[in-house]
């Protein structure tokens, strides 16, 4: 898309608002693919999810279209979906298994799992033309970068940047934590991905996962209907499901989401602490608790199943609810249109029961029958609508500006409904924006 | 379980005072929040009345003629099975969630798998699997007054066909059909569809659900919006 580029933006971010058109200019939304989205280092998938030779899952990075594939070497690539005689996409389908190459639906130009070009129908046709088959243009081109951490894959288009593990810094306690959680130190995805479009811009997901001031208030229908449920579970003398904490933890006082924690790291990246009180001590989880224990030791099992993680941001694109092993990944499309992709994981070597219980709040609360995200998409849109108005140009993120306690360029949040989550992600951002 | 209060321990202090800034020592204290306590009301139920609580959402509007019931056709199977699954959703369409709730067994599940290849209700990823109890909190949230969702224009239309037998015994039939499903959601028709397997429990001249199956033909799809009710 040719585009004048958009003068200084840098006016659009003040440290405690922000100008209403970096959410909803088209201009800003295609800047952001090339200097944020198509830079960065992006959540391709996990490594499970292409287990033999040929497997392949498709996503975008920004607005490429790219192939994570299992080679015969079993190294894990990413490809841009495109064959490079025509254009044509080489996989049609979200996920499935190749074979032992690529071939093109169009002319049959075909390709290792590599990418390297294996054989193009009557050769002969192009001798004493300049196209030769040594030449990188005619082999898929891959991903500039590719990196794996603890299983996760993600790739990066531009050849320099910081590394996967600069980019994630502290935020790689999302992966850590999953893993960790497991007595094999490791997670199998679960082959199952949930797609839903959101009509709204992709920071208000991103400011919302860490926004405590909001359940309370857009969730309470569903705190308040789960809690009436939990409350007559109870006085009939039954034990209520932990699922249905998950669900009335929501209606919640201010004051209490006032006291949970967000640690906001460099690059946007954050973590809201943990409110549920995922640690019940019911004959399911001791059992567990031996099985950490016997793998770890007691020192270490203690340290990962008490973290207090809620869950893990990696900005701008990922939210990472690692005591619950699942995320929700967001590929943009437009300034108002961005698909969220939600996957979940099993703790390798863990038992069904602890599974399951994780498995209730992916029902629940990630589905797309969800009885959470329902009122968050519907604030979404309409905050979209909202600021396409003229109203106003600003949005407000002044609350507890200059109370955080900011350590070695970590910012903790001393109020857990500060919105130092907003202005540590728009500092990110304007240094991306920057070229930073 | 216990109820720590959770204003009462704030772990919102700064997470490293000198010494060793580690994230794993910032990581340590959880709050455990406990939503509704007492009669204490929170959330936005705790500020100022006109934001809440706001009115009751007015009835679901309701056709001015009912049609009268229709006869089972003889009083076979298929025939009263068919009455059945036509009543089941006139019941969602008219927005009557509680008669809805109370055409299924007490071990009544209403079951929308993501995979048309799972076969368990419990332990799959899914997109509803709800008993009667959570689909009492799923009522219970799309009838508060601030189910924000439900604010705009909003209502289903649904057609159900090819209905067939696929087992009977003397306490239980199993049937088969396939439904569209249109809904409207502020200025915006979606349209959904799919199958239907109903497990029925014979009960007197009627029936009760014992397990509703839901195919949704599209649930692999992007959904554009979320489903906020039983489909």
């Amino acid at each position: 898309m040719l585009h004048e580029p958009v003068p200084n933006l840098q006016k659009f971010v003040e440290p405690d608002r922000v100008h209403r058109l970096v959410y909803t200019d088209p201009d800003i939304f295609e800047r952001e693919i090339e200097n944020i989205f198509e830079k960065i280092w992006v959540y391709c998938g996990h490594e499970s999810q292409v287990k033999k030779p040929g497997d392949y899952a498709t996503m975008t990075i920004g607005r490429q279209p790219m192939i994570m594939v299992r080679g015969k070497d079993m190294q894990v690539r990413v490809l841009y979906n495109r064959c490079p005689h025509r254009g044509v996409q080489l996989c049609g389908n979200l996920k499935g298994n190749t074979g032992s190459t690529f071939v093109c639906s169009y002319h049959s130009w075909s390709f290792h799992l590599d990418g390297k070009v294996e054989s193009i129908p009557l050769a002969k046709g192009y001798e004493g033309t300049r196209m030769t088959r040594d030449d990188p243009e005619f082999s898929m081109k891959p991903a500039a970068r590719v990196d794996s951490y603890r299983g996760f894959v993600f790739a990066s288009l531009s050849p320099t940047g910081p590394s996967l593990p600069e980019f994630l810094g502290e935020a790689r306690i999302a992966f850590d934590d999953m893993c960790d959680r497991s007595p094999e130190g490791e997670v199998e995805v679960v082959p199952v991905c949930h797609r839903v479009i959101q009509h709204s811009n992709w920071k208000f997901f991103m400011e919302n996962q860490l926004d405590s001031l909001h359940p309370s208030v857009t969730h309470q229908s569903t705190g308040v209907a789960a809690t009436r449920i939990e409350k007559q579970i109870k006085a009939s003398g039954g034990a209520a499901p932990l699922y249905y904490h998950y669900l009335s933890t929501f209606s919640s006082s201010f004051e209490q989401w006032d006291s949970v924690q967000t640690i906001n790291f460099p690059r946007g990246h954050g973590v809201l602490k943990a409110y549920m009180g995922l640690r019940p001590q019911d004959p399911d989880t001791k059992a567990y608790e031996k099985l950490m224990e016997k793998a770890y030791g007691k020192e270490k099992m203690e340290e990962f199943l008490s973290r207090s993680i809620h869950h893990v941001l990696v900005y701008p694109y990922l939210s990472v609810q690692s005591p619950l092993q699942q995320l929700r990944v967001l590929r943009p499309i437009a300034p108002n249109k961005t698909l969220s992709e939600i996957w979940h994981f099993r703790l390798k070597g863990a038992p069904e029961a602890i599974y399951r219980r994780s498995l209730w709040y992916y029902n629940l609360v990630n589905s797309p029958a969800t009885m959470i995200n329902a009122d968050d998409l519907e604030n979404w849109t309409k905050g979209q609508w909202g600021l396409e108005s003229t109203g106003s140009d600003w949005v407000s993120f002044h609350r507890n500006c200059g109370g955080d306690t900011i350590e070695n360029g970590v910012s903790y949040s001393n109020k857990g409904t500060s919105e130092v989550v907003m202005r540590s992600q728009f500092k990110a951002w304007s240094d991306y924006m920057k070229g930073a | 379980m216990v109820t720590r209060k959770a204003a009462a321990k704030s772990s919102a202090k700064p997470a490293a005072q000198g010494g060793k800034s580690t994230l794993s020592r910032a990581l340590k204290g959880s709050v455990e929040i406990f939503g509704a306590t007492g009669k204490r009301k929170t959330g936005a139920q705790a500020i100022a009345p006109d934001h809440s609580p706001r009115a009751k959402p007015a009835a679901a509007p309701v056709a001015r003629v009912t049609p009268a019931k229709a006869v089972a056709a003889g009083g076979d199977t298929l025939a009263r099975a068919a009455q059945f699954l036509y009543a089941q959703s006139e019941m969602l369409d008219r927005q009557q969630w509680q008669a809805y709730i109370d055409l299924f067994t007490d071990d009544g599940v209403y079951w929308m798998p993501a995979l048309p290849e799972q076969t368990e209700w419990q332990g799959s990823p899914s997109i509803f699997a709800e008993d009667k109890l959570m689909m009492a909190v799923r009522m219970g949230r799309i009838t508060h007054p601030n189910a924000w969702s439900q604010s705009p224009m909003w209502a289903t239309n649904h057609v159900i066909g090819n209905i067939s037998i696929e087992s009977e015994t003397t306490r239980q039939v199993v049937v088969r059909s396939r439904f569209h499903m249109m809904e409207l959601r502020r200025d915006n028709v979606r349209h959904f569809g799919g199958a239907y397997r109903h497990t029925l429990v014979k009960a007197g001249k009627g029936f009760k659900i014992k397990l509703q199956r839901v195919d949704l033909f599209n649930g692999q799809a992007p959904f554009d919006y979320v489903l906020q009710i039983w489909v």
